[in-house]
């Protein structure tokens, strides 16, 4: 899960990270008012939106009067935003932050990870802070400090203080720099996040450290147990149909091609979409319907998948093992009720009481197109689809 | 010969008594499984299908000469289970439980290191379908009908596309030592690695099957300990060549977040290890039967 840069900093701040005077505007009106309660004459006025990469985006604009900010302001709410990370739909923009400007003497990367090779918490830290940090891997390595954290001991201060003297903070800084690097490590470990990024990290011109930028991700799994990190969710940045997947325990990703698609198992799901792709079609999304799906679930699929209205035809590949093929080709007959199917269907089931479920499909009467293999699957669904836009 | 699991290996499910330990304790005693009992905290003393209930592994190891087990507890949970496991002396742990949070696996990790090499538990999942030596036991969920004894070891992160990958093979006479789910998580128990080297030392799998996909490094490992340590054949799939980067496809692990994870790279570094990679989903029965008649 996702949070704002807003809420990303006032957590890090709970864990001794500084960050500049600012606050929250949802009006123009709003905004001016945050200028004036910061004071001083400069402000950044930014958009906030699930997304790094804003600046580039028009989400990002200094400001050195309250004209300013209120002109940056009125464009940017309610505008939608696009960088490579929200994909070419974008996201709107409903709130604003207003913050204090800072005069910077240096900027410096600095993101916690889960590093899968090592199975522990990483901290990765550049000394050129502001840029993407793949492509610093890719064009400066060297300047990369990547430190490994024991899990049971957490950052230590001599590794805390090993990064800051690579980095040749000045002597005076050294204690503020390894408060920030233990405060962002534990910020990771006690909300359970999978991703803190700090870029920039600034040293300011009055000798300060302070976060200019902050991102974070919460692991899903363990939102149960942060119920203050659950309710910063905001469904507004999230694509509907993925809310309204989740909501009803689906796993659903929208892709942009015009195959629908529904699936049991997230590998046999991701197998599917390329076999389309191999027969030369585009899949419109992915969607794992999970083991043990009852028929309402298979309905609320359908629902889902079908309310893409770009969708031209629709593929369910089911292999049965939790789930049985008889329930699924139930559910499938008792979506036809309930949804209206507008496009052809191709149905291949496979695994538990597939005959059965087969001869559910077969009796219904409904204009499934069945198939026995995945390779034949993909193959009908891809010339259904070529039929229905007359290609 | 199997690895991890055989008709002799002593079973006990971790959750025995919930409704979904009971389903499948049931589906793998009838299959064949020696289950001997299971563990439910509290309910100790009782029996449960004809077994007797523990109140802690440590007793049904002392008490039942458990062996391996099988987890069906609640993923809040599941990780201290998994601990349990490994400090009663249990040699093999499926864990099928989902959703566990990723900072409790590295706590599990971690906590399995206490242990010398030889005396650490095997685990494999969390998040997976299980394992199956078919015709032998099986520790797991997957629908048992579509895996037919023979001599292809099979490895996989996902639990539906080993079910294609088995129902492939059986259609075309290939049948599995033993299939090992390994699980969709970003930190598991065993890589795809650490179950080569068990396919590897096990004289009758002739070749292997590994069935990966985006996200983390672990075909990547693979490839490299195929390169340098591995005799037998290796046939490999790679599921996601059209998945979206920065997106999570379905596994919490499913997801492409730096260099070398995204499903075109590791095909690639597998094709340069020498490894037989199924150019689509559904030729995985077919490349495998072929180089089994190259062997």
């Amino acid at each position: 899960m996702d949070i704002h840069e807003y809420q990303a900093k006032e957590l890090l701040t709970k864990f001794g990270v500084s960050i500049a005077p600012g606050g929250l505007a949802y009006s123009p009106e709003q905004a001016v008012y945050r200028a004036k309660e910061i004071g001083g004459n400069k402000w950044v006025v930014k958009a906030q939106i699930h997304s790094g990469a804003r600046g580039k985006a028009g989400g990002v604009k200094v400001c050195t009067s309250e004209d300013e900010v209120l002109a940056a302001a009125t464009e940017m709410l309610g505008r939608t935003l696009v960088t490579h990370q929200t994909g070419p739909q974008g996201k709107v923009v409903y709130r604003l932050y207003v913050e204090e400007g800072a005069d910077i003497e240096r900027e410096i990367y600095v993101a916690l990870v889960l590093d899968r090779v090592k199975q522990r918490v990483a901290m990765v830290v550049s000394s050129e802070g502001g840029m993407d940090i793949e492509e610093v891997a890719a064009t400066n390595p060297d300047a990369i400090i990547r430190t490994e954290i024991e899990p049971q001991v957490g950052l230590t201060d001599f590794q805390a203080r090993e990064i800051a003297f690579k980095l040749n903070l000045p002597p005076a800084l050294i204690t503020q720099a390894v408060k920030t690097f233990k405060g962002a490590y534990r910020s990771f470990t006690e909300l359970d996040a999978t991703m803190v990024e700090i870029n920039p990290l600034v040293v300011t011109k009055g000798g300060h450290i302070r976060a200019l930028d902050a991102k974070m991700a919460f692991d899903s799994n363990a939102l149960f147990r942060r119920p203050q990190i659950a309710e910063l969710r905001d469904k507004s940045q999230e694509d509907p149909r993925e809310t309204a997947a989740s909501d009803y325990g689906l796993s659903y990703v929208g892709l942009d091609g015009d195959i629908g698609c529904m699936i049991n198992g997230a590998g046999l799901a991701m197998a599917s979409l390329d076999m389309i792709k191999h027969k030369g079609g585009e899949p419109a999304n992915f969607l794992d319907i999970g083991g043990g799906a009852s028929p309402e679930r298979v309905a609320k699929a359908f629902e889902l998948v079908l309310a893409d209205e770009g969708v031209k035809a629709f593929l369910v590949n089911i292999f049965a093992g939790i789930n049985r093929c008889d329930w699924i080709a139930e559910g499938i007959v008792q979506a036809f009720k309930q949804v209206e199917v507008k496009v052809p269907l191709v149905v291949r089931l496979s695994g538990t009481n597939v005959e059965q479920g087969q001869k559910i499909i077969d009796e219904s009467g409904l204009p499934i197109i069945s198939a026995h293999t995945l390779a034949e699957a993909a193959e009908k669904v891809v010339e259904a689809r070529n039929q229905a836009v007359g290609a | 010969m199997t690895v991890l699991l055989n008709e002799k290996t002593k079973v006990i499910v971790q959750g025995f008594t919930g409704k979904i330990g009971t389903f499948h304790a049931e589906e793998m005693m009838n299959y064949g499984t020696n289950l001997v009992g299971g563990v439910t905290p509290g309910k100790g003393g009782r029996e449960h299908l004809g077994k007797p209930v523990f109140n802690t592994v440590k007793e049904a190891v002392q008490e039942a000469g458990a062996e391996a087990s099988i987890i069906f507890v609640p993923a809040a949970f599941a990780a201290d289970s998994i601990m349990e496991a490994a400090d009663a002396g249990i040699k093999y742990c499926v864990a099928i439980s989902d959703g566990i949070p990723a900072q409790d696996m590295m706590t599990v990790k971690r906590y399995m290191y206490r242990y010398k090499k030889e005396d650490r538990m095997v685990l494999t999942g969390p998040n997976c379908a299980g394992t199956i030596s078919p015709g032998k036991a099986m520790l797991g969920i997957m629908p048992d009908h579509i895996y037919m004894e023979g001599n292809v070891g099979v490895v996989g992160r996902s639990g539906t596309l080993g079910y294609e990958a088995a129902s492939q093979m059986k259609e075309r006479g290939i049948g599995i030592t033993t299939s090992v789910g390994i699980g969709g998580d970003p930190i598991n128990g065993s890589s795809h690695r650490d179950i080569l080297e068990h396919f590897e030392n096990d004289p009758d799998t002739k070749a292997v099957m590994m069935i990966g996909e985006i996200g983390g490094p672990q075909e990547a490992e693979a490839a490299e300990y195929f390169k340098n340590h591995v005799t037998k054949p290796l046939v490999a799939y790679i599921a996601g060549l059209t998945a979206p980067k920065g997106r999570r496809m379905g596994h919490a692990g499913a997801i492409v977040s730096g260099v070398g994870e995204s499903a075109a790279e590791k095909v690639a570094l597998l094709k340069e290890a020498g490894v037989v990679v199924a150019p689509t989903p559904s030729d995985l029965g077919s490349t495998m039967e072929q180089v089994l008649k190259d062997l």
